[in-house]
């Protein structure tokens, strides 16, 4: 199984002397990390796209980790609520806490979306600030990777010119692929889609997908049979192209709908490392839209 | 008007032509002439006109453009901080969580103290039917840049009377570097694997008989702890507490000098993807001065050693749909001073060890099986201390569905024999909590 070599503590760039210690929460920022630090950052990085970044425990390898940091790059916007605060306490290291240059949270860079209008746990396991899963809208990942270029030059100084130059061409070719996938997947705009969770809110809102429904009825709290079978009798009048869902979300609910519906079941990668072939930032949005294009096909 | 009456000319013109004079054609086509040309400058100034129109609104449409843009980029920035940062309306006050928890216990035979050993703390199987828990209201937040501070307290009925109990109040430093945090105020000792969690993020209904031995449930600090971690690719911290307050096992009036200390390691890691383990290493050492309130009072040393681990899996680190924990916790004391006048010295033993397993998304199963063992010697014979000459223990089977991260309800049967007969005992539980997202830790 090559999905086993995605190991947790997994070092994406050469270990070097005067390299900085980064500690990312998720495989995403991870690899941003390493296009604009590239081997100026030796990056640690804390769940694999087979976890739920919200469901982590504080493991004691974490601890280790935050411990050493000179940089921790998470999502924020409350993904991390349940294990990152307890990181940070426990860490002993003053340069990463709340508010100092060595903590970074990428929502805080973007607008979100879905901000509830209801802030009540009877509505599910929501997030006041918004839907916090904002890596999948590429215009997000430029604003994010300007902002982390700009912090790693104050965490950094020696190496600004690195992180500026690195950031300008990273910057020119995402824009470039950026554009080349909006022309691409121009033809997706009104494709109708059932997600498992939340987790494609911003993907959709950049292609104009259409998400027709969650199977959770609320967010985090999975379907109950009931719910399914309701689901699947709304739906069946004028069904969606396909079922799509993270590598991490249970696969029988989305399974037993795309049979019912006799749709396609898309286990988007989601993150880096989500399928074989996404190794960057880059492959995550090529692979994407290309298997959103198969059921179109 | 115009043009109707010229297209009627027009139309004369053409009916009458094959009819009309010659000379009556020149004078004719003069006048059609100068119609068409009028038409022409009349059209022209028209064209023109429209044709300024149409600068005017692209000039305006342009304007526009340029002020939606604007408005855009105001409405993007003010989006991005309106939902970026500490939540705004309540930015300064500490998160709030309360837990709610009660039991219904059906059994014949419960106890208060375990035999052989001196009795503290909130121990025993209480009262059959049912029983509200303690409701736990928690604050925390930072203080500033340099600490964090927290605080528990607990609401019970004690026979009628509601009490307030601290359970803990304590300020932690974020700022120290290279790995040291110091802690003081009432905290839970970072002994043992479980006696720093909560009792409601218990895997059972009730702690486990070691813990309810040698900690009287839970071993308190009041007083201050120091800790480091290693900068190693693996956990590995070292750790010191010094106890001034009467936590059991230490005990008897505050001195100058405190009354308890800790020393304690802590080792974990990753095995792969699926595996995360913790290993941990205690040394408890406590001068008890008239400990206990109960029948009888111990004065002299009390030294424990504890050995805790656990282990957890779950298919490549994905607890959500299954995951497995297994743990134990070994403990070992020897006391010797006196207990009522009476010369004491006493080696007493302990371990449990639980697995617990998520089959399903919500559904847990778990067995567990404690056991304490006694050694007083014969002069004890008719105190609490006396040797029952076997083993106290129980064993356990819990089942519990959690419906979201914030709620519990669980089914437990024990078999227990902690008394010399044995007794079956059921117990059903609830646990809710309600307010800021509850920590989860390893």
């Amino acid at each position: 199984m090559k999905k086993i070599s995605v190991f947790l503590l997994l070092s994406l760039a050469p270990l070097s002397a005067d390299a900085i210690e980064v500690f990312a929460c998720e495989p995403e920022w991870a690899s941003l990390v390493a296009e604009i630090a590239g081997d100026k950052a030796t990056v640690t990085v804390a769940t694999t796209a087979f976890q739920d970044p919200h469901r982590l425990q504080a493991k004691p390898s974490l601890i280790a980790a935050v411990r050493r940091a000179d940089l921790v790059i998470c999502t924020g916007a409350d993904l991390e609520i349940g294990w990152l605060p307890l990181l940070l306490r426990r860490a002993g290291n003053p340069g990463i806490q709340v508010g100092k240059p060595g903590n970074f949270m990428a929502a805080d860079h973007v607008r979100k979306l879905e901000l509830p209008k209801l802030v009540d746990r009877s509505q599910g396991d929501i997030h006041p600030q918004g839907n916090p899963h904002v890596h999948l809208d590429p215009r997000n990942i430029r604003r994010i990777g300007a902002g982390l270029a700009k912090r790693l030059g104050e965490i950094d100084p020696a190496n600004v010119a690195h992180y500026d130059a690195r950031s300008k061409s990273f910057e020119d070719s995402w824009n470039r692929a950026t554009m080349d996938w909006e022309r691409r997947a121009a033809n997706l705009a009104g494709l109708r889609l059932v997600s498992n969770h939340r987790s494609f809110s911003y993907l959709a809102a950049w292609l104009e997908l259409e998400i027709v429904a969650t199977l959770e009825p609320k967010p985090g709290i999975p379907a109950s049979g009931t719910q399914l079978a309701a689901l699947l009798e709304q739906l069946s009048p004028n069904p969606p192209v396909a079922v799509i869902r993270t590598p991490y979300a249970n696969e029988r609910p989305s399974k037993w709908l795309s049979d019912q519906l006799d749709i396609p079941e898309i286990e988007l990668p989601y993150t880096i490392g989500g399928s074989d072939n996404v190794t960057n930032l880059f492959e995550l949005f090529e692979v994407s839209i290309a298997m959103l294009q198969e059921p179109v096909q | 008007m115009k043009q109707k009456s010229i297209v009627v000319l027009l139309m004369m013109a053409a009916t009458c032509m094959p009819a009309a004079h010659a000379a009556d054609i020149a004078g004719e086509i003069a006048d059609l002439r100068a119609a068409i040309q009028e038409m022409q400058r009349d059209y022209e100034s028209r064209i023109s006109e429209l044709e300024d129109r149409l600068a005017n609104a692209e000039q305006l449409a342009s304007g526009a453009q340029r002020d939606a843009s604007e408005a855009f980029d105001i409405a993007e920035q003010t989006a991005i901080d309106q939902s970026s940062g500490a939540t705004a309306a309540n930015t300064f006050n500490p998160s709030l969580g309360a837990v709610l928890s009660g039991r219904y216990a059906n059994f014949d035979q419960g106890w208060e103290e375990i035999p052989g050993f001196q009795p503290a703390g909130e121990i025993g199987t209480g009262e059959p039917g049912f029983a509200l828990g303690e409701a736990e209201i928690n604050l925390k937040a930072n203080v500033d840049d340099k600490y964090f501070g927290n605080l528990t307290f607990a609401i019970a009925d004690e026979e009628g009377e509601v009490e307030v109990e601290l359970e803990e109040a304590w300020v932690q430093t974020t700022g120290l570097p290279a790995g040291f945090t110091v802690s003081g105020g009432r905290m839970f000792s970072a002994a043992g694997y479980i006696n720093g969690f909560h009792r409601h993020t218990d895997d059972f209904v009730d702690r486990p008989l070691p813990y309810q031995a040698f900690f009287g449930g839970q071993y308190r600090v009041d007083g201050v702890r120091a800790r480091w971690i290693a900068p190693t690719p693996i956990l590995f911290e070292l750790g010191a507490e010094l106890n001034w307050g009467s936590g059991f096992p230490a005990g008897g009036e505050p001195g100058s000098s405190p009354g308890a200390h800790t020393l304690f390691t802590k080792l974990g890691g990753d095995v792969g993807a699926s595996h995360s383990w913790q290993l941990g290493l205690s040394w408890l050492s406590a001068d008890a001065d008239e400990r206990g309130d109960g029948p009888g009072a111990f004065s002299g040393d009390s030294e424990l050693a504890l050995v805790d681990f656990v282990w957890k899996w779950a298919p490549q680190g994905s607890s959500a749909q299954r995951n497995f924990k297994l743990q134990g916790e070994y403990f070992s004391r020897e006391e010797s001073g006196t207990f009522d006048s009476i010369a004491y010295d006493g080696d007493q033993t302990g371990w449990y060890l639980q697995g617990v397993w998520q089959f399903a998304p919500m559904w847990r199963v778990g067995l567990r099986h404690e056991r304490v063992d006694a050694d007083s010697g014969p002069l004890l014979v008719g105190t609490v201390l006396e040797d029952p000459g076997r083993s106290s223990s129980r064993n356990s089977v819990m089942f519990d569905w959690s419906a979201s991260e914030y709620s519990r309800l669980r089914l437990q049967y024990t078999n227990d024999r902690v008394l010399s007969d044995t007794d079956s005992q059921w117990l059903l539980q609830y646990i809710m909590s309600l307010g800021a997202h509850g920590a989860h830790a390893f």
